[in-house]
């Protein structure tokens, strides 16, 4: 799960990091307020999405005025914003940070990360603050300094040492860098955190080290035992089909194709997207149902691919171990017929009660068609939506 | 010979009075694996499907000379429910729950340095010897015993390989699922490691999927000692970056953990690839 930098930066706060001024904002108004308020030299006014990039896509502008605050605000809010992170159709923004400008003297790159071939925590700076780390790594590798941090020491005066001489700062900085890198460390242990990136983290004209971005996020799994954190959940940055499937413990993704896939299990969801693909045609979606799957989520997982105007037919591949094809087959017949499905639906059942699923099926009543394995089944979607599609 | 578990394997279920502990210990019974009791504390001392049930893993194990065991506990007591097993000394601990916190693993693998347990899991659907042991989610009757090892991240996935490979009369040593979260408590490396020394095994299929370095570093194994024929699959081709494909582990981010990188490092090390997922057994078989 992914929060909002003014979410990350009220947690800093929380945890004793000094940032800078700022105020949320949900209209032009507000922000024209805050700013008037705030009688600052000059203000930044940033979009609050989840995504990196944002300042080359237009979601961070400076702003020397009070007016210029609210009209930027609002040639930002309701607008889609697109960055290298938000894929083509971009995200809507909702609300923009106003935050006191600050003038800089050297920006540098900090981010903690759960790293799952450490299986540590690591903490990666660069001196080469303010742009893409992707893009460091890829031009300038020797640039990104990585320090493996050890649970049971956490992290120590030798490393913060090594940090302050890679990133060429004065000795004079250890003490402020040993307390922020310590603060991030223990929000990262404490919040179930498995990222946490500043980028920019700035040395100020009065020689503070301040964050001047944060993006911050939390292991799902915790979720149970974050209850704080689990509140910062923004839905709206899902995408509608995807808060539905969340309500209703799916697990889906949209994509932007126009085979609809229903699956259960996650690997084999993906191998189903693989082979329509590999057959020439591309999937609508990931859609794993799960191992618990009953009559409702059918019924859900149907209504979700309904919904939406891309979706020209839909595979349903299931492999009932533990879950029995017959009782989906019942699920699949009750909700094909409610939401009165008129697209081609191809299923494929195997496993456990495959057999009496088919009868089912067969005696719904249905326009369903059957495939015996994967291969075939992918070739029959493909065949019967193109072949609507030309009629 | 198979590698892990067989006839011989003696095992108790962490969390056996529960509703998934219940229903697998009786599927596992069916398929006649040597279930020898169970643990859930508080209830010690009374019997459950006609086996007896423990406080403890430790208790257990001194009663009925147990060496493996399952877990089927919720994810917050999970990491407990692992270590107490460890500290047991069991050999085997297979941990079939999904969605226990990565911190958890952590701590779970710096339990674990210099222990004697392996650990399969979690978030995985268990290991299987065909026709001896059955330790985990998996359907039973898709198995056949044969010489094919079987290592993957994923549940359904597996099923349809093994389908693939029974379908073809293509039996299997030992089919392991190590889990689709990003850090899993035994690699492909470990388990290439025993599948290379075990005589009945003659080949090995690899279901890989997006995310992490696993396949990558199979594939380092595989070139400097792994003697037998690989056939690899990587779901996620179609996938795209950023997004999470449902398993918690299987995301490519920064570029890194695509399905195209682990392809090549695989194929480049000699394993015969399925770009297909409906054409793993038949890779397999034109391979041997």
């Amino acid at each position: 799960m992914e929060i909002h930098e003014y979410q990350a930066k009220a947690l800093l706060k929380d945890y004793g990091i000094k940032t800078l001024k700022s105020y949320v904002a949900d209209s032009a108004e507000q922000a024209f307020k805050i700013a008037k308020e705030s009688e600052e030299p000059g203000w930044v006014v940033k979009a609050q999405v989840h995504a990196g990039g944002r300042g080359l896509g237009g979601g961070v502008k400076k702003a020397s005025t009070p007016e210029e605050v609210r009209e930027f605000t609002k040639q930002m809010i309701g607008q889609k914003l697109i960055t290298a992170q938000t894929g083509k159709e971009g995200k809507t923004i909702h609300q923009v940070l106003v935050e006191q400008a600050c003038q800089i003297k050297k920006e540098f790159y900090c981010a903690m990360v759960l790293d799952r071939s450490a299986q540590k925590v690591c903490l990666i700076v660069s001196s080469e603050g303010g742009v893409s780390i992707e893009e460091v790594a890829d031009r300038t590798p020797g640039k990104i300094f990585k320090v493996v941090i050890d649970p049971l020491g956490g992290i120590l005066s030798f490393q913060v040492m090594a940090v302050l001489k890679n990133l060429q700062l004065p000795v004079t900085f250890f003490k402020q860098l040993s307390i922020l890198l310590n603060t991030l460390y223990k929000l990262m242990i404490e919040k179930d955190g498995t990222l946490i990136e500043i980028n920019p983290l700035v040395q100020t004209q009065q020689d503070e080290l301040v964050p001047l971005d944060a993006k911050m996020s939390i292991d799902d799994n915790a979720l149970f035992r974050q209850a704080d954190m689990k509140v910062l959940m923004d839905l709206k940055e899902l995408p509608v089909e995807e808060r539905k499937a969340v309500a209703h413990g799916l697990s889906f993704v949209k994509l932007s194709g126009d085979i609809g896939c229903m699956v259960n299990g996650a690997g084999l969801a993906m191998a189903t997207m693989d082979i329509v693909q590999l057959k020439g045609a591309e999937p609508a979606n990931f859609l794993d149902v799960g191992g618990g799957v009953d009559s409702e989520k059918i019924d859900v997982a149907f209504q979700i691919l309904k919904e939406d105007p891309n979706v020209k037919g839909i595979l349903v591949n299931i492999f009932g171990g533990i879950v029995k094809c017959d009782l989906i087959a019942e699920g699949l017949v009750k909700a094909i017929k409610l939401l009165n499905i008129k697209i081609p639906v191809v299923v494929r059942l195997e496993g456990t009660h495959a057999k009496e699923a088919c009868q089912i099926l067969n005696d719904s009543g249905l326009d369903l068609s059957f495939a015996d394995n994967l291969e075939s089944a992918a070739e029959k979607i493909i065949f019967l939506t193109r072949n609507k599609r030309d009629q | 010979m198979s590698i892990l578990v067989d006839k011989n394997t003696r095992l108790i279920c962490q969390g056996f009075t529960g509703k998934q502990g219940t229903f697998h210990s009786e599927k596992a019974l069916e398929y006649g694996s040597f279930l020898v009791g169970g643990v859930t504390p508080g209830k010690g001392g009374t019997k459950h499907l006609g086996l007896p049930v423990f406080d403890t893993v430790l208790e257990a194990k001194e009663k009925t000379g147990a060496n493996a065991s399952v877990i089927y506990v919720p994810p917050p007591f999970a990491m407990g429910a692992i270590i107490e097993a460890v500290s047991a000394e069991l050999d085997l601990v297979v941990c079939i729950t999904e969605g226990i916190p990565l911190y958890d693993m952590v701590k779970v693998k710096q339990f674990m340095k210099g222990k004697k347990t392996r650990l399969i899991g979690p978030n995985c659907p268990g290991v299987i010897t065909p026709e001896q042991c059955k330790i985990g989610i998996m359907p039973g009757y898709i198995h056949k015993s044969g010489p094919i090892g079987v290592i993957s991240r994923s549940g359904t996935l597996t099923y349809e390989a093994v389908w693939q490979l029974s379908s073809l009369g293509l039996g299997q040593s030992t089919c392991i699922g190590i889990g689709g979260d990003p850090i899993p408590g035994t690699d492909f490396v470990e388990l290439l490691e025993l599948f290379n020394s075990d005589e009945q095994t003659k080949a090995v299929v690899i279901i890989g999927e997006i995310g992490g370095d696993l396949e990558e570093l199979a594939a380092e194994y595989i070139k400097t000692e792994f003697k037998k024929p690989v056939t690899a699959f990587i779901a996620g081709s179609s996938a795209p970056a950023g997004k999470r494909m449902g398993h918690a582990g299987a995301i490519i981010s920064g570029g890194k953990g695509s399905a195209k990188g682990k392809l090549q490092a695989l194929r480049s090390v000699g394993a015969s690839i399925a770009l297909s997922p409906a054409g793993i057994g038949r890779t397999l078989r034109n391979s041997i």
